[in-house]
């Protein structure tokens, strides 16, 4: 079958459109890993370029030269990551469990509750008195995990989810003589995995990008996540830059500027490894939610 | 109160299962609402929660009459505006092309990279402002420099920061929101469509005619949704963005950078725990509004 003109000119639109947009979205990656293979002295003379004219590992190299910096942020990230979505996971989908029986007298009244929470709030500096001055949570790791354990999204996100599945299931588990804390764990959980998988991959995103807590409540550098660390890199590299330009001959460049590149680069590439395995989940969680509304 | 501890007996294991979530809202959300006391305090470290001197109004009056409430409200509005509906109309017409073009890779290979920044911290988009314009070496000075036009210093001007601001915003949400438009799209079924073929509408009928019409409803529910929020400015985003950079402020300042300058640069407790209650006070006037509306438009999608 012939194509008809208007359709070429509308698929013509729309590669264009699609092709332009999606450039756009890589861009900054490239100029990134581009300035990250880039030479110093080549930057410092011309500045960063899309393609650079000489190929160098200098700033690879001078990073893992000493790279227990990195090594140790990533520790600190991992275990932020596994143990807040871990334990948050476990609570959400509980909660999410007990708002979602319709035998529950007080669900509307509790959901309520934590829905309230978005809101209304007492804004960021009641919050972070009440962490530093009360709960004594500066510097250290619990500062990183507690506050964002739960969110009151991802319990109503959850709690949907969950109600999709048949009381009578529930129903004849009582029947058959099954606790409510049985019944969540050997029947509920195991049929709520995309659920979960979603939810708990949204939680995860969160404390591997976090940088906001690190920033405001930790001080100590051998506690720094990752994404605080390469924000301290960025902005502190121009300081390294400075004091050393006045100490040294000025014919030894140490990378600075290409270094940050690179930081941007090792701190990153996990997520851009794990891509295409998160979009899948993400993608089809974020379509469940939708066809719901 | 006798039925509710009859009820708490009877659903023992429910209640503690529930407990650890209700304990944390209670904790991280609920106490700090008294915390917004500070706002009609001139707050000494030394005082404490009730030790400082209590100065009724003073704070907000002073927030208004020096006109920087008003500046930093107009800023979160108006970015916020901005985001809402160039974000949205983006999506929606990328949604539309992906799901009119024939080639399952090319969508595929786009989809994913559109949907890519959604993942990547702000700190990367700090690293990408940083490479992109940076006085000294920044791929764009010295990509102007080579054309051989004159130099311009991004960060002693406040004026390109509006629209890199935006387009870092619109760049990031740009593939979530496709997805959403687009399983929309898919919902709607193929009987619309062949009807029109039959009656010979072409392409871009049919996209005027069919699929426009029908997002419709989704289009103005995310958008009234949006509008909830208007008044919550996106910290990550502006922070790591402009950070620290005074010079542009004028143009870039938004309630939230101005209550973490308060707490982080200045100590001023007392006047950023106002500036931070307005915002939450304003913000819930105006998700009740839009609430009431919805309710009368899309009953079925009200908040509450």
């Amino acid at each position: 079958m012939k194509m008809e003109r208007s359709t070429i000119a509308f698929n013509a639109i729309g590669y264009v459109f699609i092709t332009l947009l999606s450039i756009l979205c890589l861009l900054p990656f490239l100029v990134i890993i581009t300035g990250s293979f880039s030479s110093e002295n080549e930057i410092i003379a011309e500045g960063f370029k899309l393609i650079p004219n000489h190929f160098s590992l200098d700033a690879y190299r001078a990073m893992f030269t000493n790279p227990n910096q990195i090594y140790q942020a990533y520790k600190v990230t991992i275990l932020v990551t596994v143990v807040g979505t871990a334990i948050g996971l476990f609570l959400t989908s509980m909660a999410g469990f007990v708002l979602s029986r319709k035998d529950f007298k007080y669900r509307n009244g509790l959901s309520f509750y934590i829905y309230f929470t978005t809101l209304f709030s007492g804004g960021l500096i009641p919050w972070y008195i009440l962490i530093v001055n009360y709960l004594d949570m500066k510097d250290n790791y619990s500062a990183l995990i507690v506050p964002g354990l739960l969110s009151a999204w991802n319990i109503i996100l959850m709690k949907n989810f969950m109600k999709s599945i048949p009381d009578s299931l529930v129903e004849s588990a009582k029947i058959d003589g099954a606790g409510d804390f049985r019944i969540f764990i050997r029947l509920i959980l195991p049929l709520s995995t995309p659920g979960l998988a979603t939810i708990g991959l949204f939680m995860a995103l969160g404390y591997w990008n976090d940088w906001f807590n690190a920033n405001l409540f930790i001080t100590t550098e051998s506690k720094f996540p990752l994404q605080f660390l390469l924000y301290k890199i960025l902005a502190s590299a121009a300081v390294l830059k400075t004091s050393i330009a006045g100490n040294l001959s000025p014919n030894f460049k140490p990378p600075t500027e290409t270094l940050k590149m690179a930081a941007a680069v090792v701190v990153t590439g996990p997520i851009i490894l794990l891509y295409p395995f998160l979009q899948r989940f993400f993608v089809k969680g974020l379509t469940i939610g939708a066809v719901k509304g | 109160m006798l039925g509710f501890f009859k009820e708490v007996a009877k659903n023992r294991v429910l209640f503690l299962m529930i407990a650890p979530a209700l304990l944390f809202f209670a904790l991280f959300s609920y106490i700090p609402m008294v915390g917004v006391y500070y706002a009609f305090t001139n707050y000494s470290f030394d005082g404490g929660l009730f030790g400082s001197p209590f100065v009724g109004f003073e704070n907000f009056k002073f927030l208004f009459t020096s006109g920087q409430l008003v500046t930093l409200t107009r800023n979160t509005i108006l970015y916020n505006l901005v985001f809402i509906l160039l974000g949205n109309a983006l999506q929606l017409l990328c949604a539309i092309f992906l799901a009119e073009l024939p080639g399952k890779w090319f969508k595929k290979t786009t989809q994913s990279v559109m949907f890519l920044p959604f993942f990547i911290s702000f700190v990367l988009v700090g690293a990408f402002v940083l490479n992109l314009f940076s006085s000294e070496n920044g791929v764009i000075p010295t990509l102007m420099a080579q054309l051989g036009l004159p130099p311009y210093d991004f960060y002693m001007h406040t004026a390109p920061w509006k629209y890199i601001i935006v387009f870092f915003h619109v760049w990031k949400g740009l593939g979530y929101g496709t997805v959403i438009y687009l399983a929309a799209i898919m919902g709607f079924g193929d009987e619309y469509y062949e009807a029109a073929k039959i009656d010979g509408a072409n392409i871009f009928q049919r996209v005027r005619l069919i699929t426009i019409p029908l997002l419709v409803p989704t289009f103005i529910l995310l958008i009234l949704l949006s509008l909830g929020g208007i008044l919550k400015g996106q910290f990550d985003l502006f922070y790591q963005i402009v950070g620290q950079n005074g010079n542009l402020f004028a143009s870039t300042d938004i309630i939230d950078t101005y209550v973490y300058r308060s707490l982080a640069v200045n100590f001023d407790i007392g006047m950023g725990t106002a500036a931070g209650l307005f915002q939450s006070g304003f913000g819930l006037v105006l998700i009740l509004v839009v609430n009431y509306i919805i309710r009368k438009t899309h009953e079925d999608y009200a908040l509450f």
